[in-house]
């Protein structure tokens, strides 16, 4: 049976071929997947927080999108895939509460897809799917057998992207 | 870690006694409402990596109903009362007055009532806390969500992320005398606000 690997909040793993790495449960969270498809090796990095420049100083890098894509990236790269076939996904970034005064904080779902967009492109990674927004939350999986992204919702189905 | 998160042996007790008697007053209000006995345990105070925090509740994709309630006022906190999703229905089919097992999905109705249990809850709980305290609490309106632990804890959990690694959960659980209903009441202040709760508490 190929191997599950799974991710915490503010974390990253990476692996290959026959695994799979999932994430559970991100609400305002993104899970930004990395892939290279001929060398069948990639990561899964579930970032909480957009931008590491507006919070304390902290020993976990992984927790913003800025500082922890250039670490899953080395990692990826490690593991022998090759920075110009390199693709990526991302799903998450829901607003699990409506409130009528929605404050900055309320709107991390949003600023979340925004950094992660924002540093891809930064890297030249291209983004060829997502799943963002809403009000529900997501389990991600990526595939490192075929790259497919499942993303899995509690009343909204199930979809690959 | 942040240096604020620095608290005493004292300072915990002195918080988990303030929790204790929250939960307290909230656990009489609920049982009123519902004229059922509600038990609870001692609440427990701790300081929990934030990637833990989601393991409290049944692991990130276990699916609770959770009703968020931001606190302002000199030390703002989050309230996040959260059930399984078995004893949600439980607690609606009580409110109610329907056979139990009748509810399988929560509509307007149903998410309102669960709303008004969580301002219940929180008004008793921050009764408590003033009277502690002197620090004045105000709810907000509820909102409700249910769906995933780990997405519903997310919005706790990024601003808590902002400031640091680690969150104080002062957590309480409830249990129905039935055991239909079981929950889990948490109180978490803003990193901001943990000195001016510990300063007005009086305790070193």
């Amino acid at each position: 049976m190929a191997d599950l690997i799974r991710v915490g909040m503010a974390d990253y793993k990476v692996g290959q071929a026959p695994s799979t790495i999932i994430s559970y449960g991100l609400g305002s969270c993104i899970g930004i997947s990395l892939y290279d498809p001929q060398a069948k090796v990639g990561g899964l990095l579930h970032i909480m927080l957009p931008d590491s420049t507006q919070a304390r100083p902290t020993d976990n890098p992984a927790k913003f999108a800025d500082t922890g894509l250039p670490l899953m990236l080395k990692d990826v790269l490690a593991l022998g895939a090759s920075r110009s076939r390199l693709v990526a996904k991302i799903a998450g970034g829901a607003q699990m509460f409506a409130f009528q005064n929605a404050t900055d904080i309320m709107r991390v779902g949003a600023r979340n897809a925004e950094a992660a967009k924002k540093i891809l492109k930064d890297l030249n990674i291209r983004l060829i799917a997502e799943d963002t927004g809403g009000t529900y939350g997501r389990t991600v999986s990526i595939n490192m057998e075929d790259g497919v992204y499942k993303v899995k919702t509690i009343d909204k189905g199930e979809k690959e992207i | 870690m942040t240096d604020e998160l620095n608290l005493s042996a004292n300072q915990l007790d002195a918080l988990r006694e303030i929790g204790n008697v929250g939960a307290g007053n909230s656990a009489t209000a609920l049982s009123q409402v519902i004229n059922r006995r509600i038990d609870m345990n001692v609440p427990k105070v701790a300081l929990v990596p934030l990637e833990a925090v989601p393991d409290l509740v049944g692991g990130p994709d276990a699916v609770v109903v959770g009703i968020f309630l931001r606190v302002y006022g000199k030390a703002p906190s989050n309230i996040l009362f959260l059930l399984p999703q078995k004893s949600a229905f439980y607690l609606v089919d009580t409110l109610m007055g329907k056979p139990h097992g009748s509810t399988t999905s929560l509509d307007f109705m149903d998410e309102s009532a669960l709303m008004e249990i969580g301002n219940i809850l929180s008004g008793a709980y921050l009764n408590a806390f003033f009277t502690f305290t002197k620090i004045t609490m105000l709810p907000s309106i509820p909102a409700l969500a249910m769906d995933m632990a780990g997405a519903i804890l997310n919005v706790v959990l990024a601003q808590l992320g902002q400031m640091g690694d680690q969150a104080l959960v002062i957590e309480t659980e409830f249990l129905s005398e039935d055991d239909g209903i079981n929950g889990q009441f948490f109180l978490v202040p803003d990193p901001g606000s943990l000195n001016t709760i510990i300063d007005a508490v009086g305790v070193e």
